[in-house]
């Protein structure tokens, strides 16, 4: 009689372990750039708590994340930089345009204002909103995680 | 205080400037000639009777296409016992605010400084030339401080488009020259350690073997 062990094992493709550590980890880099800051923070505080979909800190520096959330308005003056700040992303990065004035200029239609981050940056998620609900922005991050997965390496 | 009694205080001390109290619900106000400004200025903050040691605000209004088309409008303020401490102070030092109205025309939009006597002048000043192209003779640093460098115009002229279609600019400009580059290279070969490999003049490689 052969007393086989059962070894549990778990058989899937490289790509989806991939994908799925890639999308229960996306560390943003902090981005706040006006009010939408503030519902940023709630979103990560206790009661909505991105934590508990893999966002687990805010890096200070962007070489160490993955996410960029543009949360506010982008001036002319401010575009360079965030264009830089992108550039020291390493591979893969994923940017999220949170609020109205950074998908399209929200209600500022000047001189000051980029219309839109999408001139600067290229965009995965548009979360509307002035400001987005913390629960519209975690719905974002959760449409990001499932465009992640439709990422083939 | 109002008005006219602060134009008792300042006429004597600056004849030529013409001062006129204007009528107004919140602060006393008093239009001054533009040449005229600093001198007023000055006696407004060194008479001990006047103490106006802070400046509170500094901006400017467009009123195009009414003649003269700018107003430099200053805030300022006497803070009292908590007003800096001087010797010839006037007893009892009470808080007072003053605002100080200077037409300027747009045809040579240019007004002396307060930088020299309010240092909290500065920016501010440079504000009102960024937004409104007014210069001020004597600042030390006037340049853009809101707008982008190479930004045409002054946005808050009445004159100045509201919305703008322009190319992004997403690219800072290089901030060293080529040389500049090349000479922090050999810079810091220079200042290598000598026992370390590669740190002199080697170009036939001979250290290397």
């Amino acid at each position: 009689m052969s007393d086989e062990l059962e070894i549990p094992v778990l058989t899937t493709s490289v790509e989806k372990m991939v994908q799925w550590a890639r999308r229960s980890s996306i560390w943003p880099v902090t981005f706040g750039l006006a009010c939408c800051a503030i519902e940023m923070m709630a979103m990560s505080a206790s009661r909505y708590d991105i934590a508990r979909f893999g966002a687990e800190v805010f890096r200070g520096s962007p070489r160490q994340s993955d996410l960029m959330i543009v949360a506010g308005r982008l001036s002319r003056k401010m575009a360079p930089v965030l264009r830089r700040v992108y550039d020291q992303m390493p591979e893969p990065k994923w940017v999220i345009s949170m609020g109205a004035c950074a998908s399209v200029g929200g209600v500022f239609d000047n001189y000051a204002l980029v219309q839109g981050v999408d001139q600067v940056v290229p965009v995965d998620v548009f979360v509307p909103g002035c400001p987005p609900r913390p629960e519209s922005l975690i719905y974002g991050i959760v449409l990001l995680q499932r465009k992640i997965d439709r990422q083939r390496m | 205080m109002d008005a006219t009694a602060i134009i008792d205080i300042v006429r004597p001390r600056v004849p030529d400037a013409t001062l006129e109290a204007e009528a107004s619900i919140d602060l006393p106000t008093i239009r001054v000639s533009r040449a005229h400004l600093p001198e007023v200025c000055r006696v407004l903050r060194d008479a001990p009777a006047l103490d106006f040691a802070f400046l509170a605000e500094l901006t400017a209004v467009d009123r195009l296409p009414r003649e003269p088309r700018f107003e430099v409008i200053y805030h300022l303020a006497c803070l009292g016992e908590s007003g800096p401490p001087r010797a010839d102070a006037v007893q009892p030092r009470t808080p007072k605010r003053l605002r100080l109205k200077a037409a300027v025309p747009g045809s040579d939009p240019r007004i002396g400084t307060v930088s020299a006597l309010w240092p909290s002048a500065g920016w501010p000043e440079r504000e009102v030339w960024d937004l409104f192209g007014i210069l001020f003779d004597g600042h030390p640093d006037l340049r853009r401080i809101l707008m982008p460098d190479d930004w045409d115009g002054h946005p808050l002229r009445k004159d100045h488009p509201v919305q703008v279609s322009r190319r992004t600019r997403t690219t800072e400009p290089l901030q060293v020259s080529q040389a500049e580059f090349l000479a922090n290279i050999a810079a810091s070969r220079a200042q290598r350690s000598p026992d370390l490999p590669g740190s002199g003049d080697d170009p036939d490689g001979e250290e290397e073997r």
